[in-house]
C-alpha cells in the first residue's frame, strides 16, 4: 500500500513539476529580487565583470583601467574584470546571448532601449531606486569609501532617461548629443553666411549649391571629383529628431508605434530629392562623415558630439592620410531645426546597468563600482576624452572641469577647440534635449526609423521610382523585417517586468491538457476506490 | 605500343586540362553573368550578377554573411549578403556561387551589397598572388579583395605601451582594445611603412595568425598572406604570417 501511495505521490509531484517547468520555461528566469544586504562582506573575495564601451580611444581605455585600479585599492576584496567593446549593438547582442546561459556581466554600459529588452528575464536587471537612498551604501552613503555624488547631484533630466516602468534600471554615465560640424570656409565661398541657428532649409540649399561641377565633373567648390555636401552619421537619430521637431508621431510612452505617418513620408521625399542630386548621403552608404569633411569633400557633417575629436583640419584623431587633409575653418553648431524658436535635439550617451546575481554581496560590489564611475575623478577624466559632458553637477561645477572648459583651443589634443565647443553645445542645450520612449521593442523601432532613410537613399541611387507605392512597400518591409507587428504583445514588459508572451504554443496546451486529464483520471480512480473500500467496510 | 602511348598521353592531357579548369575557376560564365572586367566597368549602385568562389568567410549575423570571394580574374567582397545559417555552413573555401547584388563603395572598398546567392557546381581555391612589388603603387588597387602575399617585409614599431616602450602590434588601431580585438601592426619595405590588420571576425584570437602576430618582434623579417581589403587606402587583412 505504501509503495502504491508513493508511486501516486511521485506521479503527482512529477506532473506538477512538469507543469511548473513548462510554464517556467515560457520566458522566465528564476532569480529572486535583489535585497540590499545588512552589511558588506569585507572578508570574502568578490569578482565582478564590467562590459564597457569606448569610442576606439585609448585614453578612454586608460581611464577605465585607472578607475578599476583606484576602486580595487579602495575595496581590496573586489576584483573588476574589464571587457571592452566599441559598439553598443555588440554589447546588446552579447548580453542577449548571455542571458540564456546565465552568464551576464555584473555591470554593463548600455542604452535604456536595450535594458527594456533585458527585462524580459524576471529580476534580471537590478532596480536601483532603493540603492540610491540607502543610508550606508547609497549615493554618498556613510559606508561608501570615496566621494560619491548624491542623487540630487545627478542631472535630473539625465537620470530620468534611465527610469521606465516605474523603476530606475540604470544610471547615466556620460551624455552627448549630435552636432553639425561645418566647413565654414566652403559655406562662405558659396556666398552664404552661417545663421545663428541652422535650419534644414539652409542646409539643403547650401548643399545643392555645393554640387556645381565643370564639364569634366570636377566640383567647383573643392576642385575634386568627390563632393557629398551633407552626410549624416546616424540616420535613426536623423528621422527621430526630424519627427520630434515637426511634432509628428514616433511612438507613445507605452509603445504604440506612430512612425509610419504622413510626415515621415514627406521627410523621406525631401531626403530622396537631395539624395538624387548627390547632395546627401549617409555613413552606412558612403563612410564616416569626418573622413569626407577633413578631405574637403563635405560641407555639413552631422555626428555625435562624442565624435568631435575626429572633426576638422587639426583633429587629433584622423583616419585619412595627411596628404588628403584640407585646410578649412570648422564651426560646430546644434543640428538643424524646423522651428529655431523651439529647438529639439536628442540626448544620448552611455548609461550603466547592474545585472542581478544570486549572491547579494556580488550585486552590492557591482553597485559600489557603478557609484565609483559617477565620482568626479572618473566623470571629469572621461568627459574630457570627447565631446561628452559629465552627468553630475558635482563634476560639471567642479573647478577642475571649469578650468578644462576655459582652456578651449590651448592645444589640439587635451584642449582641442572643436571637442570642447561640442561639449559646451550640449551644456547650453540640455533643456532642449529629449529621449524616445523606452519599451521592449523600442530598439527595433529605432532601427526601422533609420533604415527608412537608408533604403530610400539607396533606392534613389539605384534609379528606382520613389512614389506612394514605394513608401507603402517600404513601410511594409520595415514592419516585417523588424517584427514591429509583433511588438504589441511585448509592449508591457518594461512596465510590469513580466513579459506577456501571448498564448502558449498549441503543442504545450495539448500537453498540459493531457497531463491535467490524466491527473483527473487518477483522482477519479482514487475516489472510486475509496468509496468501494468504505462500502466493503 | 605507340598508339597506346599516344592514347595515354591524350587521356593524360585531357585530364590535366580538366584538372586545371577546376583549379583555376571555370573560365566560362553562365548566361547573364558578368565577367570580372564587366564588373569592374559597372557603375556604382548598379545591379551586378557574378559567379565567384568562396575564399574565406568573415562573419555571419542575423542571416547576413560577409565573405571574401574570387574568380581567376579578380576578387569580390560580399558584404552582409543574405544567407541563412544553414547555407553559411555550406560556404566552404572553393565553393562556387552565383551572386546578384549591387556594386557599392565604402571608404575606397568596392563591394557587393544587398546581395543574394545560389550555390553552383565548381570549385576553385586561389593561390596567394605576390603583390609585394606593388605596395605604394597605383596598381595595387587592381588587386583589391584578392588573396595576396607580401614577402620579405620588416616588422616596425606599431606604437608604445603604457610605459612608453615600442611594441610590435596594437589591439585596435590605437591600442585602445584588448585581446580578441583586431590587431594592427606595421611592416616596412624599401623605407616605406604600411599598416596591416588581423581582422578579428576573419581570424579570431584562437587562430594561428592572431597568435603569430602577438608573438612578433620589431625587426622580424616576415612573409604574409591575406586579403587585400581597403579602408582609406590599402588595409590588408592578414591570414598568415611566417617569421623568416
Amino acid at each position: 500500500m505504501l509503495k502504491r501511495t508513493m508511486t501516486r505521490l511521485c506521479l503527482a509531484v512529477l506532473t506538477a513539476g512538469m507543469i511548473s517547468a513548462l510554464t517556467g520555461c515560457h520566458g522566465r528566469e528564476g532569480l529572486s529580487a535583489f535585497e540590499i544586504p545588512e552589511k558588506m562582506d569585507t572578508s570574502g573575495e568578490y569578482e565582478i565583470t564590467f562590459w564597457a564601451k569606448n569610442d576606439t580611444n585609448k585614453t578612454q581605455t586608460a581611464i577605465y583601467e585607472q578607475a578599476i585600479a583606484d576602486f580595487e585599492e579602495l575595496y581590496p576584496n573586489i576584483t573588476v574584470n574589464l571587457r571592452l567593446y566599441t559598439d553598443y549593438g555588440k554589447i546588446y547582442n552579447d548580453v542577449i546571448t548571455n542571458i540564456t546561459t546565465g552568464t551576464t556581466p555584473n555591470v554593463c554600459i548600455t542604452y535604456p532601449d536595450h535594458i527594456a529588452t533585458y527585462l524580459t528575464g524576471s529580476n534580471l536587471v537590478v532596480p536601483l531606486e532603493e540603492l540610491f537612498v540607502d543610508d550606508r551604501y547609497g549615493l554618498g552613503g556613510s559606508e561608501v569609501r570615496f566621494d560619491a555624488p548624491s542623487k540630487e547631484e545627478i542631472i535630473p533630466q539625465f537620470l530620468e532617461e534611465c527610469s521606465f516602468g516605474g523603476h530606475y534600471y540604470a544610471v547615466p554615465y556620460m551624455r552627448s548629443t549630435e552636432a553639425c560640424y561645418i566647413n565654414k570656409t566652403y559655406v562662405e565661398a558659396l556666398g552664404y553666411t552661417l545663421p545663428d541657428a541652422l535650419t534644414w532649409d539652409f542646409i539643403w540649399e547650401v548643399s545643392e549649391a555645393a554640387m556645381e561641377q565643370d564639364a569634366e565633373g570636377t566640383f567647383l567648390l573643392n576642385g575634386q571629383k568627390v563632393m557629398i555636401p551633407f552626410i549624416y552619421k546616424s540616420t535613426d537619430n536623423m528621422m527621430i529628431q526630424m519627427l520630434k521637431q515637426k511634432g509628428a508621431g514616433y511612438s507613445t510612452e507605452d509603445g504604440e508605434l506612430l512612425l509610419f505617418n504622413d510626415t515621415t513620408g514627406e521627410l523621406l521625399e525631401t531626403i530622396a530629392k537631395h539624395a538624387q542630386s548627390g547632395a546627401f548621403s549617409t555613413f552606412k552608404i558612403s563612410s564616416y562623415p569626418a573622413n569626407f569633411l577633413n578631405a574637403g569633400q563635405c560641407v555639413f557633417a552631422i555626428d555625435s558630439t562624442a565624435g568631435a575629436t575626429w572633426m576638422g583640419t587639426d583633429a587629433p584623431l584622423c583616419d585619412i592620410s595627411e596628404d588628403k587633409i584640407v585646410e578649412f575653418e570648422t564651426q560646430v553648431m546644434p543640428i538643424p531645426q524646423f522651428d529655431v524658436q523651439n529647438p529639439q535635439m536628442i540626448s544620448q550617451g552611455p548609461s550603466v546597468c547592474i545585472f542581478n546575481k544570486e549572491d547579494t554581496q556580488e550585486v552590492l560590489a557591482s553597485w559600489l563600482f557603478v557609484q565609483y564611475l559617477l565620482s568626479n575623478d572618473v566623470q571629469i577624466a572621461y568627459a574630457e576624452t570627447e565631446g561628452y559632458v559629465p552627468v553630475t553637477t558635482k563634476a560639471q561645477e567642479s573647478s577642475a572641469y571649469q578650468d578644462y572648459l576655459s582652456r578651449c583651443g590651448e592645444d589640439n589634443e587635451q584642449y582641442y577647440d572643436i571637442k570642447i565647443k561640442a561639449s559646451e553645445l550640449l551644456l547650453q542645450n540640455v533643456a532642449h534635449t529629449f529621449v524616445t520612449p523606452v519599451f521592449n521593442g523600442s530598439t527595433s523601432l529605432r532601427d526601422a526609423s533609420g533604415q527608412l532613410i537608408e533604403n530610400t537613399v539607396k533606392s534613389v541611387r539605384r534609379n528606382e521610382t520613389i512614389d506612394d507605392a514605394y513608401f507603402e512597400e517600404l513601410y511594409s518591409d520595415m514592419i516585417s523585417l523588424h517584427r514591429l507587428d509583433q511588438l504589441a504583445g511585448l509592449r508591457d514588459t518594461a512596465s510590469s517586468e513580466k513579459a506577456d508572451l501571448g498564448k502558449l504554443p498549441q503543442t504545450s496546451v495539448i500537453l498540459l491538457l493531457s497531463l491535467a486529464g490524466a491527473w483527473m483520471m487518477i483522482i477519479c480512480f482514487l475516489i472510486v476506490r475509496m468509496v468501494k473500500k468504505k462500502r466493503e467496510l | 605500343m605507340k598508339k597506346l602511348t599516344a592514347l595515354l598521353m591524350i587521356a593524360a592531357f585531357a585530364l590535366t586540362c580538366v584538372g586545371c579548369g577546376a583549379g583555376k575557376g571555370d573560365d566560362a560564365k553562365s548566361e547573364g553573368v558578368m565577367t570580372y572586367e564587366e564588373y569592374v566597368a559597372a557603375d556604382l549602385d548598379t545591379e551586378v550578377v557574378i559567379e565567384t568562389y568562396v575564399q574565406a568567410k568573415q562573419s555571419w549575423w542575423e542571416n547576413q554573411a560577409t565573405v571574401y570571394t574570387q574568380d581567376k580574374d579578380g576578387g569580390y567582397f560580399l558584404y552582409n549578403m543574405a544567407c541563412s545559417e544553414e547555407d553559411y555552413a555550406k560556404l566552404t573555401p572553393g565553393t562556387k556561387i552565383k551572386v546578384t547584388g549591387y556594386k557599392a563603395e565604402w571608404s575606397g572598398e568596392v563591394e557587393i551589397i544587398d546581395a543574394t546567392f545560389e550555390i553552383e557546381d565548381g570549385n576553385y581555391v586561389a593561390k596567394a598572388e605576390d603583390v609585394t612589388s606593388l605596395l605604394g603603387s597605383e596598381d595595387l588597387i587592381k588587386h583589391q579583395n584578392k588573396f595576396v602575399s607580401f614577402k620579405g617585409m620588416t616588422v616596425e614599431a606599431a606604437g608604445q605601451d603604457a610605459d612608453g616602450n615600442d611594441v610590435a602590434f596594437l589591439y585596435s588601431w590605437d591600442g585602445s582594445g584588448q585581446d580578441g580585438d583586431d590587431l594592427y601592426f606595421n611592416v616596412s619595405l624599401n623605407g616605406s611603412t604600411y599598416t596591416f590588420t588581423v581582422e578579428s571576425y576573419l581570424c579570431d584570437n584562437t587562430t594561428d595568425v592572431y597568435n603569430a602576430v602577438k608573438g612578433l618582434n620589431i625587426g622580424d623579417k616576415v612573409d604574409m598572406e591575406g586579403f587585400l581589403y581597403w579602408y582609406e587606402g590599402a588595409n590588408p587583412h592578414i591570414t598568415s604570417v611566417t617569421v623568416k
